[in-house]
């Protein structure tokens, strides 16, 4: 498990979401000592959409935790933007700013995930 | 490739030197201003990695990078904290600024009987020590990449 957690936090600074991933490694790798501190990436997003029924949303942040090993956060990142857009902000009965509740959102941010993990990972104990 | 600037501060948050060899904009706030809301920072970021942290942590912080710029950190057990902020290039920095600590802070400063700790450091062989130790670092050209 080399991606820890994903939040994503809202404008007023609120999280919306939450996933952990870590409790099993936690676990496992009690004593293991990693040689590096952890990488942390903010990702700021502006999103205007064109045919005007939500207004333009700004400052929505998606936070990753991962091994500093792990590569293609930047691309992960990006992914999670386009899930967050089509399987969040696209369902009629979600509202902006709010917790996101939304189950194809949960099922295709785990799947992202795992293909990152399976892609990206260079270095020993994955 | 290139190092735009380098600040030292002392366990009590007052910045003992500051240095600027390539900085392309300015804060918009005064000096004061600027050491403080950079002391503020690192101390707030620091907290927050240690209470994030999924697993026990080693080092801490260690650095952020944003698409401009980034800046790297080291502390010493005795609360010194050098910053140097450098483009994107740069991988790791820990080991120079373990090396300006050692080799330069300790050696100028440290033994320096003149020098008061806890206040701006006002050692000129410091100044130009580092100066040239920072124009001869591998990374470092006039002009940024």
């Amino acid at each position: 498990m080399a991606i820890f957690s994903v939040y994503v936090v809202n404008k007023a600074g609120g999280l919306i979401y939450q996933f952990d991933n870590y409790v099993p490694r936690a676990e496992a790798e009690k004593t293991f000592s990693y040689p590096l501190d952890l990488v942390l990436k903010i990702h700021d997003e502006k999103v205007v959409v064109s045919f005007g029924q939500r207004d333009g949303i700004r400052g929505i942040k998606f936070i990753v935790l991962a091994d500093p090993r792990q590569s293609g956060i930047d691309a992960l990142l990006r992914k999670i933007y386009e899930i967050y857009s089509d399987f969040a902000l696209k369902n009629p009965f979600y509202s902006l700013e709010m917790p996101i509740r939304c189950e194809l959102f949960d099922q295709n941010l785990k799947g992202a995930l795992e293909i990152a993990e399976k892609a990206g990972n260079f270095g020993p104990g994955s | 490739m290139t190092v735009h600037n380098l600040y030292i501060f002392d366990r009590n948050g007052s910045c003992l030197h500051y240095g600027e060899w390539n900085r392309k904009k300015e804060a918009g706030i005064s000096k004061d201003e600027e050491f403080k809301l950079m002391y503020g920072m690192l101390f707030s970021i620091r907290s927050f990695c240690s209470k994030m942290s999924p697993l026990d942590m080693k080092d801490g912080f260690l650095s952020f990078q944003t698409s401009k710029y980034k800046l790297h950190y080291y502390e010493t057990p005795t609360g010194i904290k050098i910053i140097m902020n450098t483009d994107l290039g740069v991988p790791n920095a820990r080991d120079i600024l373990h090396q300006i600590y050692s080799t330069l802070y300790v050696e100028y400063i440290v033994k320096n009987p003149l020098c008061v700790l806890g206040e701006q450091l006002s050692s000129d062989l410091f100044s130009t020590r580092l100066d040239l130790y920072i124009r001869a670092l591998p990374f470092f050209s006039p002009r940024a990449a």
